[in-house]
């Protein structure tokens, strides 16, 4: 760390900064140059960019239609640990779920930090926006969510107007997620759709804490957001598919699969596309870097994969127990002998398929209603 | 006439909640509480294919997450007739017991600690002096030297001398409600953060069993589909994670809530409410799921009547919609409801939330930790019984101290310590199935083309019940009746208060700019209100569609 003569703002910031369990700090800049698919050579340039920030980057957090899963989610983060995130990193002056002041007191709050901080902090949404309008003499745009009188949509365009970007957390933010599904009841949107904004999304159900810290580290340190698809997804961490990484996927090759919960094959760790994996129409890296601390994921935990980091999965990915229709079962292809092996011995022989090779490679394949023309809002 | 005053949004909770309430004397004189969110579960839910419900409702709550899969997934198999294997019941009862000790940590620290602990008051404390008092209070606690609490200090000095206060910005810090010395303010803090690292830990149980937290990934009608866990290396990660967190909260959680509470003995005589507890039981003790057979049991304590507990009868359950954002004011039980929105805008003396208003036999309840460990301990249940009688003895107080906002709390921290002290109990009976060679973790089953069926479990912040209707194939209807719809709901008909809105009745206000004492009441109660919405429409079957403007 350099030092500093001086009593400036940014010394006061090492002072702060030195705080820091060095071990963590280096620990969690490591995750940020993996995560970003940096060279082990940029971890020490991480860091000094991030303790050279003079301020804290100002955070507001809103909740909207939602079930709290992302906040909990980034609870979670342990390198860094939520602690760091709070206390060292970030300022995250508006959080319903943490903060102190409750009522007039918040209300202040967001006032103070959106005026005072103009085009420089980040806006962070989890929950989708209600659009509809209630039936009855009350009922106006946007009427089945308010906060602090005035309904959601009206808030998100109060505060996301002057934030310097807006980071969507969980497929509620993204692409209006759970209530946005058939038929839609509130008119459920994601933010950016509602709003008519780009944002950066980071979708999940809830989103992985590594995949927006990474994000958030990314913006501190270069000063932009992270490349995104035309979903609005990060690529680094939604670039692959499941499927193409899927820890299972040998046993798909071989023709080997799961064809009842608890079963030997289930023992066995086979593929478990037939019980419904949703693995191949897929992009998210949580086979890569798992959940809670690389504890675990779903099918690591023996259940398919349903798609949760993709827009409108609710009904482009159900029911979540039926097989993806326009998968071909391997025949020959990356392991010929094994294949055949393995289709003698689940009796899984799909006769006649041909090898679909684009599978391999990862082209994604539309079935039933396109997922590729639900709730983006983002260039198609 | 009194103040009125309103607290919207109410922080620290899950969810979108307003107060308001009308002051008079320095004291709530009235209350009126509203969820302010919609979102219309039940509506789609209609038509999906009844596996595919556990996923969906779970996403009801991220904070009690796992709860809705779990009271989902009984539902079902209830109405399909399904027995699941010993071993699907240990493995839920396991992830529901780690939810429990994750969640009230949580709630407790991060939710509910700011109402009693003053951050500002932690600088002026003696770090030797806090060293000597965490001895005292237990001397087995970890992180605890004078060391330890200067390190604490310096940080939260340096953070607010950063002049960004974040999250603890404009708050009642200094307000005279405070009673704790600096000292213990400062113990509080340093748990504060220690337990902020803790948590992620104790998540990682879930993500053994269950792929992840939130929102566990390993539920399935019939049973767990996790059946490759079931081995040496992944319980042993389980069983030392849990080692852990059983440790923080037998030795940090549970010891701070028995040094805070007596500064605050008023608060045993504040916030009391309607001394209505109903509890439906949760952790099945063998897998016929009889209520019976409940750890915790199922039952009611009425009018704060410990000698007696009322057996549940479903059918008594109804809800009401005179004050909620649904047309018409009438009550049915929620497998005949029909409930269409009817949004007015927030009009106390008439429709004021999107909650409606549940109620056992037309009496308005109380649901959650409090209830649990009452209605526990006058069923006579021996482990409930125990902690309390430890805990009363040790802090020199009366049963009747547990009807109050201190009880609610006091309350939680003891169901941690009873949910601890059984969890190696459901780990050993796993471990005996599996030496025994059963590893059997789902049941087959057809799904019927007509069945009813319905489920009941205790999610932390209480009572969590489904029911399903299942016609085709496909749900027909469905609905939830919600811990917090309970205690959070609005008048009903006979204008009968809720359990926040009465618990609030005569709590005092110094400051009417700072309700810091309102929210010590509200956080009590750990209100969740993405739980608590429902509209439900089983007899039309209609749809209620939102055009889009």
């Amino acid at each position: 760390m350099s030092s500093s003569p001086s009593d400036s703002p940014s010394d006061k910031k090492l002072k702060l900064l030195s705080e820091i369990n060095r071990r963590d700090f280096m620990s969690l800049c490591t995750q940020v140059a993996v995560a970003l698919g940096m060279a082990n050579t940029m971890v020490p340039k991480i860091a000094e960019a991030i303790e050279k920030a003079a301020r804290r980057p100002s955070v507001v957090w809103l909740h909207f239609q939602e079930c709290t899963g992302d906040a909990e989610a980034f609870l979670r983060s342990t390198s860094p640990s939520v602690a760091e995130l709070v206390l060292d990193i970030l300022s995250i002056d508006y959080h319903e779920t943490i903060m102190a002041a409750s009522g007039e007191q918040a209300e202040q709050i967001l006032q103070k930090t959106i005026k005072e901080n103009k085009g420089k902090y980040l806006v962070v949404c989890e929950g989708a926006i209600p659009m509809g309008t209630p039936p009855g003499p009350g009922g106006k745009k946007g009427a089945y969510l308010t906060i602090g009188n005035r309904t959601g949509l009206e808030l998100a365009e109060e505060v996301c107007s002057g934030a310097m970007a807006v980071i969507s957390l969980g497929n509620c933010a993204s692409y209006g997620g759970v209530q946005a599904q058939k038929p839609n009841p509130t008119g459920a949107m994601g933010v950016g759709k509602a709003l008519g904004i780009k944002t950066v999304n980071i979708p999940g159900c809830p989103h992985n804490p590594v995949n927006s810290v990474a994000t958030i580290v990314n913006f501190l340190l270069l000063g932009t957001l992270p490349a995104t698809d035309r979903y609005g997804r990060p690529l680094f961490a939604f670039e692959k598919r499941i499927h193409d990484q899927c820890t299972r996927r040998a046993h798909f090759d071989a023709g080997q699969f799961v064809t009842e919960f608890g079963s030997e094959e289930a023992k066995k760790g086979f593929c478990l596309y037939k019980m419904g994996c949703k693995g191949p129409q897929t992009y998210h890296n949580c086979n890569i870097i798992r959940y809670n601390d690389h504890t675990g994921w779903p099918i690591g935990a023996g259940h398919g994969c349903v798609g949760c980091s993709e827009p409108n999965f609710w009904d482009s990915m159900s029911p979540f127990y039926a097989r993806l229709e326009g998968v071909e079962v391997p025949f020959g292809g990356v392991e010929s002998t094994a294949d055949k092996i393995g289709m003698a011995l689940t009796g899984a022989a799909a006769a006649g398929a041909a090898v679909h090779a684009a599978y391999t490679f990862g082209k994604k394949k539309a079935h039933k209603e396109n997922i590729i023309d639900t709730e983006s809002g983002e260039d198609k | 006439m009194g103040t009125k005053l309103v607290i919207d949004p109410v922080t620290r909770i899950e969810g979108h909640l307003r107060i308001e309430v009308e002051i008079e004397n320095g004291k709530v004189k009235n209350a009126w509480s509203s969820g302010t969110m919609f979102r219309g579960f039940e509506i789609f839910l209609k038509d999906r294919d009844p596996r595919d419900a556990w996923y969906i409702t779970q996403r009801v709550c991220g904070v009690c997450t796992t709860l809705h899969a779990l009271t989902s997934v009984i539902a079902v198999e209830n109405a399909v007739g399904i027995e699941t294997p010993d071993n699907a019941r240990l493995i839920r009862n396991l992830i529901l017991g780690a939810q429990y000790l994750h969640d009230h940590i949580v709630h407790f620290y991060h939710l509910h600690a700011l109402d009693w602990v003053d951050v500002v008051s932690a600088l002026r404390a003696d770090p030797k002096k806090t060293a000597d008092l965490a001895y005292a209070i237990n001397p087995h606690a970890a992180r605890s030297g004078a060391g330890d609490f200067k390190a604490v200090q310096d940080k939260v000095k340096a953070f607010v001398n950063s002049g960004q206060l974040g999250p603890f910005d404009n708050a009642y810090w200094g307000h005279p409600a405070y009673k704790l010395p600096a000292e213990v303010n400062l113990l509080a803090v340093s748990h504060y953060l220690d337990a902020l690292v803790l948590q992620a830990k104790a998540a990682r149980l879930h993500a053994i069993l269950g792929g992840k937290n939130p929102h566990p990934q390993s539920y399935v009608v019939g049973g767990m589909t996790c059946v490759q866990d079931l081995n040496p290396d992944r319980l042993a990660e389980f069983i030392f994670i849990l080692k852990d967190v059983v440790d923080f909260a037998n030795n940090v959680y549970i010891p701070d809530v028995m040094a805070v509470a007596p500064f605050y003995k008023e608060w045993a005589g504040i916030g009391a409410g309607l001394g209505n507890y109903l509890a439906y039981g949760m952790m099945p003790e063998d897998t016929s799921y009889d209520p019976k057979n409940l750890y915790f049991p199922r039952g009611i304590v009425m009018n704060r009547d410990l000698g007696k507990v009322v057996p549940l009868d479903v059918a008594k359950i109804t809800e009401n919609v005179a004050h909620s954002f649904y047309e018409g004011d009438g009550s049915l039980h929620p497998s005949q409801g029909e409930t269409k929105p009817y949004y007015t805008g927030i009009d106390t003396g008439g429709k004021y939330s999107w909650l409606k208003s549940p109620r056992y036999d037309e009496k308005a309840m109380e649901v959650g930790p409090l209830s649990r460990m009452l209605v526990g301990y006058a069923s006579g249940q021996k482990d409930i019984q125990a902690a309390v009688n430890d805990a009363l003895k040790k802090l020199g107080l009366p049963a009747t101290i547990l009807f109050s906002t201190l009880g609610r709390t006091a309350a939680r921290a003891l169901e941690t310590k009873v949910v601890a002290g059984k969890m190696d109990h459901w780990i050993a009976q796993l471990l005996e199935n599996i030496k025994s060679g059963n590893m059997a973790t789902w049941t087959k089953f057809t799904m019927p083309d007509s069945a009813q069926g319905f489920g009941m479990s205790e999610a932390p912040r209480g009572a969590l019940g489904h029911w399903v209707d299942i016609k085709g194939g496909r749900i027909h209807n469905y609905q939830l009746v919600v811990p917090t719809t309970w205690n959070g709901s609005p008048r009903d008909k006979s204008g009968q208060r809720g359990a926040f809105e009465e618990a609030l009745i005569g709590t005092p206000v110094a400051d009417p700019k700072r309700p810091l004492e309102i929210l010590r009441t509200i956080h009590s109660f750990d209100p969740c209100l993405a739980c608590s919405v429902h509209v439900i429409d089983p007899k039309t079957n209609e749809v209620y569609e939102t055009k889009v403007v």
